[in-house]
């Protein structure tokens, strides 16, 4: 005790101005690379973008176009089984990573194009089920009343059908395809958002700063998007994140049935899909697709675990606690 | 148990405006399909003729309201129309179909509940070990396995890879090849024919196998059923499972360490007394709501699950009548499959009314 009172007094003062600032989100970024399920998410992530940007690069063969007669394929044979040169395959065959489909099409730049076909299905289909589900969730939460009644008793409608059922028929009445597939799983998933969005508005409606914002003279949507609005963006994230998974799961399932993506699409659920009774012959071509999906609908729930981890104050308030 | 039963009155109240709504929904289907719907309904084929009494008889001539006073007349009486493919009542046909999709439906809710919650009680005791690492992995892979893979995985692995083995599975059908169930109301001479009045409720009673073999003490039957539901089941059952664990995981964790757990152990309580009544019981309500959450996609993972096991339960007809555009057919399974779920809904919201006193009194 004695020694530190030789020890020149620290100013109060600097040992606050040491203190880093704390921003929220550099904060919370910090947290997601200390989760390992989100670093293992993040990874996968990148490797499946990656794939997906790069594919052109990193196959010769055009995804659509059948082999058979091509320089080098004259002895071809449909859903030939993966020939790689350096496992043994002899080098005077052409190379095929993953073999070829019943068109005789390289199932590698399939599956490498396929990442391009599943991101972009969740990215536009949570894109739009967020936007119309943050609309109309703001409106009713917002507005109250009978609006409010009338939009949520919406939802509840479009909840009380099975949701893979309900895409199934929309996508029967609007026709196959791989952009009403789309249209048809971003209508089921609309309600998730929509609640997600009330619940923070109704919170944040009578709030004192708001109420200060409206005194101020703000308009309604000013303070709607300005003020209230902001809060939700932490759990629509972490929905959104979990939703891509769920979404591209779920296009796969409506092509797997043959309502969604169309040949010559190199869509993962239609490779599945048409090829699924050579399970027993050429599993090949039911195998890679497969874990293609799998893959990187597990990268999405890995991520959107972490950050739900990282961002519901609930949940870290409960490790805080330990 | 007063306010439990207003509770309930009031619940099922509420479930009669959305049953309502289904059926318009089911109803307006049929009327933004593009073209004609006596063409739409009847087929391509179908003649001048045929569709002036298709028009006549289902009152298409009629302003809208009053349709849908007819199709729903029709519903209340049990009328959901014939089949375009098969000429067939659809009641029929759900008769004959259902009782697969309800076995196989129940059988991956009680796999995942019956292994999920165990899973998720270890993991939970036994924080960070390897057990609750691997059952973690597992539930996370799980969730994001595609129903329509796995069940061709499982079809490799047990009817490829194992076949000629002890352990391969069949890979398609109810019943092997010469296996059949033969009707209990046959068995037991109750002298019921096709056109007995309740032939229909009795045919559907029959179609369940496994409890149809097991009231007419067939075995061999009932044996070859259960084994060809082993693998469609499982795959059915991985998405509930793999959150059923989860939810039950997080569940007791926030549980145990509650100081009435510590208390209960303080006490000297076994750790079985402490883990199973003080725990887990407070424990379940989340995993009793997330438990009902899935069987929405168990009814919606019954159209993948049956399309790829070659099993012509409710999910299966649903799909090939939309390959094969049988209108009535879309919409009548559509319809049943819809009412079981706002039904299982309602269950689900009763049991947590009774799980959680509280509920009740909002």
């Amino acid at each position: 005790m004695e020694a530190k009172t030789d020890l020149p007094p620290v100013p109060r003062s600097a040992t606050l101005a040491e203190k880093p600032i704390d921003i929220p989100w550099k904060t919370n970024l910090r947290r997601l690379f200390r989760q390992r399920s989100a670093v293992i998410g993040m990874i996968i992530l990148g490797f499946v973008v990656t794939v997906a940007i790069l594919a052109p690069v990193l196959t010769v063969y055009d995804p659509t176009d059948s082999l058979i007669g091509q320089p080098g394929h004259e002895n071809i044979q449909r859903r030939a089984k993966p020939c790689i040169h350096l496992l043994g395959c002899p080098e005077d065959q052409p190379q095929h990573l993953m073999g070829l489909d019943g068109n005789s099409r390289d199932v590698f730049s399939r599956i490498l194009y396929g990442a391009r076909v599943s991101l972009r299905v969740g990215l536009i289909v949570v894109g739009i089920s967020v936007t119309i589900g943050t609309f109309l969730g703001s409106v009713a939460g917002y507005v109250g009343g009978w609006t409010d009644n009338i939009i949520m008793r919406l939802m509840d409608l479009i909840l009380a059908f099975p949701s893979l059922l309900l895409a199934i028929a929309i996508t029967f009445v609007l026709g196959s395809g791989l952009f009403n597939a789309m249209l048809a799983i971003s209508i089921v998933s609309i309600p998730g958002y929509a609640r997600v969005v009330r619940s923070t508005v109704l919170a944040a409606r009578n709030l004192d700063y708001v109420e200060a914002a409206h005194s101020l003279g703000a308009s309604h949507w000013r303070i709607l998007f300005r003020q209230i609005l902001p809060n939700a963006i932490t759990p629509l994230i972490v929905q959104a994140t979990l939703g891509i998974g769920v979404a591209i799961i779920d296009a796969a399932a409506l092509s797997f049935l043959g309502l969604g993506a169309q040949e010559p699409t190199p869509e993962w659920g239609t490779m599945l899909g048409r090829e699924r009774n050579q399970i027993f012959s050429a599993p090949h071509l039911v195998l890679f697709p497969g874990f293609a999906i799998a893959i990187t609908v597990l990268a999405f729930n890995l991520l959107g675990d972490g950050l739900r981890d990282v961002l519901d104050p609930r949940l870290s308030r409960s490790e805080q606690s330990k | 148990m007063e306010p439990m039963i207003q509770f309930a009155v009031r619940r099922i109240f509420s479930a009669i405006p959305v049953l309502f709504a289904v059926i318009f929904v089911t109803f307006v289907l049929a009327r933004i399909i593009p073209g004609d719907p006596c063409k739409s309904i009847l087929g391509e084929k179908a003649t001048q003729q045929v569709c002036e009494k298709f028009t006549r008889d289902f009152g298409l001539d009629k302003p809208i309201p009053v349709q849908f006073g007819i199709y729903m007349g029709r519903i209340l009486q049990g009328d959901l129309g014939n089949s375009i493919r098969f000429g067939r009542p659809i009641t029929l046909m759900l008769a004959e179909r259902l009782p697969l999709t309800t076995e196989l439906g129940l059988s991956a809710m009680i796999l995942a509940i019956i292994v999920g919650i165990p899973a998720g009680i270890i993991s939970a005791l036994r924080r960070n070990s390897a057990v609750d690492v691997t059952t973690m992995v597992g539930a996370n892979v799980g969730v994001s396995m595609p129903i329509f893979f796995l069940g061709l995985l499982l079809i490799y692995f047990f009817a490829v890879i194992l076949k000629d083995t002890p352990f391969s599975l069949p890979p398609s059908g109810r019943l092997s090849p010469g296996v059949s169930s033969r009707p209990f109301f046959e068995v037991f001479d109750w002298g019921i024919t096709r056109d007995s009045p309740n032939y229909t409720f009795y045919r559907y009673i029959a179609s369940h196998y496994m409890f149809n073999s097991l009231i007419t003490r067939d075995f061999v039957t009932l044996w070859d059923a259960i084994k060809h539901m082993i693998l469609p089941a499982t795959a059915l059952s991985t998405i509930p499972l793999s959150i059923i664990a989860r939810m039950t995981r997080s569940s007791m964790l926030e549980v145990l360490d509650k100081e009435y757990v510590r208390t209960a152990y303080a006490k000297g309580l076994q750790d079985r007394t402490v883990i199973m009544r003080h725990a887990f019981r407070s424990a379940l309500l989340p995993v009793v709501t997330i438990t009902g959450l899935q069987l929405g996609g168990v009814l919606g993972g019954a159209v993948l699950t049956e399309t790829i096991f070659g099993l012509s339960g409710v999910g299966l007809s649903l799909f090939e009548a939309i390959t094969s555009r049988d209108f009535p057919v879309i919409q009548g399974f559509t319809l049943i499959i819809t009412v079981i779920y706002v039904f299982f809904n309602l269950v689900v919201d009763l049991s947590y009314a009774y799980l959680d006193p509280r509920i009740r009194l909002d």
